[in-house]
């Protein structure tokens, strides 16, 4: 109970004695808005800006969430694949780590063109959101990938023995036994994710510049800075940071709550 | 090696014993000659606990226990009823809905056995199955898996490196010695049954453990 009290009241004070001594800083050497606004413009522009902000945020957010989805399936299966065949693993692994060292925002505007091509192409008009999706997507599944692929092969030696004594196909043992040794493995390459979709949806996107009637969050602080609008700037940049904050908190609690009845990582210590 | 036999591999550490166990239950190709079994490799027909627990952390007692059943998908009211007696049969009623985590070490190992016996095997497998555990625990796992023996006598195969453990248990003793590994001894344990804690402190066990002793000592010596 105290340890819980001091835990959320500990870094509440360092917050509220930053934003004070920001305030004060701002006050002092008079600094002009568009340098450094104060907490209260910030807020301000929150408040009066919200409305729009809170559009782009969800226009964002689905972005990550949609690239999130899809390198959970995509890099599941990738994983499942690599899992079942050691050839497929060693002869397309170097290629997922080519496309994941290579800096995204170097990639971003070639993949901009190809769907502006393909979509234009398909007659369906342009679709700026697919190609802000692909680019976060790249990012993000790497991590699921090398994990689950990791899980998968670290299931315990003995037991793989046992479930060969009982006549175990492959199938029967991937899903009894190396689903559930990655499940922690997978998890954890998810919560990774979850935080790379969203880097990798901002970078995209201040790459595409703006995607016609909607626009998420980074090209508004663009905007904002174009404009040296930079209360408002900051009021984007809040709101991204608590984006990216929900985003881990929420997939923490959803792996806490699958692990929770037999994994060391998410169960109290009991009788050994 | 008759049927319904305990018998002990004893020698050090090295020496194949545990290699020897894994050729049997058809787990290891041996790298020379072959391996006549008069056990059938039928799923189910060999029992094999390893000297760890070797549990599921994801899955309960009775899960574990189930698992050979649910190998080959046929895990119906029948195998629950059996595996739920093999659970009351290593002594863990009332823990079938625990998880291994939430289990001491010797009641892992219990979950273990009982895992092994599930499908009523002929021949069973054991791996210094014992080595890990504390000696209270320890002789305690012993008399247990005497008693399972005297129900159900399937044949047993026990390794071990603790010549004690093997006089107490077991009906024959196969001293292996180590590079070459090779039966140095073969020697019957004519020790009555049923034992119990009075076979601990009778002269005829202190004789045999001093024999044996003896038989591993050249086992281990001839080659050292």
């Amino acid at each position: 109970m105290n340890r819980l009290w001091l835990r959320i009241s500990a870094p509440v004070t360092v917050g509220a004695l930053f934003i004070a001594l920001w305030a004060l800083t701002v006050w002092f050497f008079a600094l002009k808005p568009y340098v450094l606004p104060s907490p209260i413009e910030v807020a301000e522009s929150l408040w009066n800006d919200g409305r729009s902000l809170l559009g782009s945020l969800l226009f964002t957010l689905g972005v990550t969430l949609a690239a999130l989805a899809a390198a959970v399936l995509v890099g599941g299966l990738i994983a499942v694949l690599f899992s079942l065949s050691r050839l497929i693993e060693i002869s397309f692994f170097p290629y997922i780590v080519i496309l994941q060292v290579t800096p995204l925002i170097a990639i971003a505007p070639l993949l901009i063109i190809w769907v502006h091509v393909l979509t234009a192409g398909a007659g369906g008009g342009d679709h700026p959101m697919i190609a802000l999706l692909v680019c976060a997507w790249i990012v993000a599944f790497f991590p699921i990938v090398a994990n689950t692929t990791a899980g998968l092969n670290s299931a315990d030696r003995n037991l793989i023995a046992l479930f060969r004594l009982y006549g175990a196909s492959r199938w029967r043992t991937l899903w009894l036994l190396r689903m559930p040794t990655a499940l922690p493995y997978f998890l954890t390459g998810v919560r990774i994710s979850g935080g790379l979709a969203l880097i990798g949806a901002v970078a995209a996107e201040f790459v595409a510049g703006t995607g016609g009637a909607e626009t998420g969050l980074a090209y508004r602080i663009l905007e904002a800075q174009y404009r040296l609008l930079t209360a408002r700037l900051f009021a984007a940049l809040f709101l991204l940071s608590l984006t990216g904050v929900i985003i881990y908190l929420t997939l923490d609690l959803i792996s806490r709550q699958l692990l929770r009845r037999w994994h060391e990582s998410a169960t109290t210590g009991e009788l050994d | 090696m008759p049927r319904g036999e305990f018998l002990s591999l004893l020698g050090p550490s090295g020496c194949g014993k545990s290699t020897l166990l894994r050729i049997i239950a058809g787990l290891t190709p041996p790298s020379a000659g072959d391996c006549r079994l008069a056990v059938d490799h039928t799923p189910g027909r060999i029992g094999f606990v390893f000297q760890d627990p070797t549990l599921m952390p994801w899955s309960t007692v009775l899960s574990n226990v189930l698992l050979p059943f649910r190998i080959t998908r046929r895990a119906g009211a029948a195998e629950r009823e059996r595996a739920l007696a093999a659970i009351r049969a290593v002594g863990l009623s009332g823990f079938e809905n625990s998880y291994p985590h939430q289990l001491s070490g010797g009641m892992r190992m219990r979950v273990s056995i009982a895992r092994a016996l599930v499908t009523d095997p002929d021949l069973l497998l054991l791996d210094e199955p014992f080595a890990a555990l504390d000696e209270i625990t320890r002789l305690q796992l012993n008399d247990d898996l005497l008693e399972l023996w005297r129900e159900r006598r399937p044949t047993i195969l026990f390794v071990t490196h603790s010549v004690f453990e093997s006089v107490y248990l077991s009906t024959r003793i196969a001293v292996i010695s180590a590079r070459p590994g090779r039966i140095s001894a073969d020697l019957a344990v004519n020790l009555p049954q049923p034992r119990d804690r009075a076979t601990r402190s009778s002269p005829a066990y202190a004789t045999m453990c001093d024999q044996v002793s003896g038989a591993l000592a050249r086992a281990m010596g001839a080659y050292s």
